[in-house]
């Protein structure tokens, strides 16, 4: 698996080719979703986040990274340490060149699923993060940027 | 016939009279949550199964994938005649879960394996009497 293989090698040096402490990976296989669980669990503890935002954080990239694979046929997250003044923070960046969402507002709502899941994907990484924003156009894909804060 | 460890790297199915006990590692991956369902719905036909314990103790995330793989087969199992109960869920876990909007509904729970083999019928060990401590019958 190719792919699989240089998402790997992406991911283990992607500091260098990007913004500091921003590291990309494809989300291609399933197998991809377990890399990105790790690498999102990296960070969170990079960034000092407690246990109970860790798992807040890995379930959220979990989820766009499912809706990204499912939906989207595959995209990237980027995951990245930012700040604001004394605060820090992790924010992720999913990237997909799939369909698009045709009706964001009902995407997020709970219960509204067109796959196999729940239906709390979207609307349920948006409550696990603090800021939470989608751009979606129909045949465009859809980009979800999520920001979680630590000590706030 | 099931083989004992059919799943890579998965926890073994065992039997304690008509309770199976198994449990889930921190990494469930899609295949795995499949996997296992296969596996444990078969093996509850298989030794006549009335109750399931699952340990999830280890588990260190509940996405909403692996939330309907708990509540699928908690329904698969009632309707093989079995009662699943799901035991140690981590706080992290069970905050992120009703953050996330999901309530496991249909799926029983317990503390810990202890209190869930209890909760299917299991009785702990009758302490020993004070006449024979445990280490005169060695």
């Amino acid at each position: 698996m190719s792919l699989y293989d240089e998402q790997l090698t992406r991911g283990a040096g992607a500091r260098g080719s990007e913004a500091p402490g921003a590291s990309t990976y494809e989300v291609v296989t399933e197998e991809d979703l377990l890399t990105i669980r790790h690498a999102v669990r990296s960070a969170t503890v990079e960034a000092g986040f407690g246990l109970v935002d860790q798992t807040r954080i890995v379930t959220a990239a979990s989820e766009l990274a499912r809706n990204a694979y499912i939906h989207g046929g595959g995209g990237s997250l980027t995951v990245e340490l930012v700040r604001d003044g004394a605060r820090t923070g992790l924010r992720l960046t999913m990237r997909d060149e799939g369909p698009g969402i045709p009706d964001l507002e009902a995407a997020l709502t709970d219960g509204y699923t067109t796959g196999a899941g729940l239906g709390h994907g979207l609307g349920g990484a948006r409550r696990l993060m603090h800021e939470f924003a989608v751009d979606s156009d129909a045949g465009e894909g859809t980009t979800v940027v999520a920001t979680r804060w630590n000590g706030r | 016939m099931s083989t004992p460890y059919p799943r890579d790297g998965g926890v073994p199915i065992l039997r304690l009279g008509d309770v199976l006990v198994t449990g889930l590692l921190n990494e469930l991956d899609d295949k795995s949550a499949v996997a296992f369902t296969d596996e444990l719905t078969e093996r509850i036909v298989a030794d006549s199964a009335r109750g399931v314990l699952i340990d999830i103790s280890r588990l260190e995330l509940i996405d909403s994938f692996v939330a309907r793989t708990l509540m699928e087969l908690t329904t698969m199992a009632r309707l093989l005649g079995a009662r699943v109960i799901v035991a140690g869920m981590r706080p992290a876990v069970a905050i992120t879960l009703v953050e996330l909007g999901l309530r496991l509904t249909g799926v029983e729970t317990a503390l810990n394996a202890e209190a869930g083999l209890v909760a299917l019928g299991w009785q702990r060990m009758p302490q020993p009497s004070g006449e024979a401590p445990r280490v005169s019958l060695r």
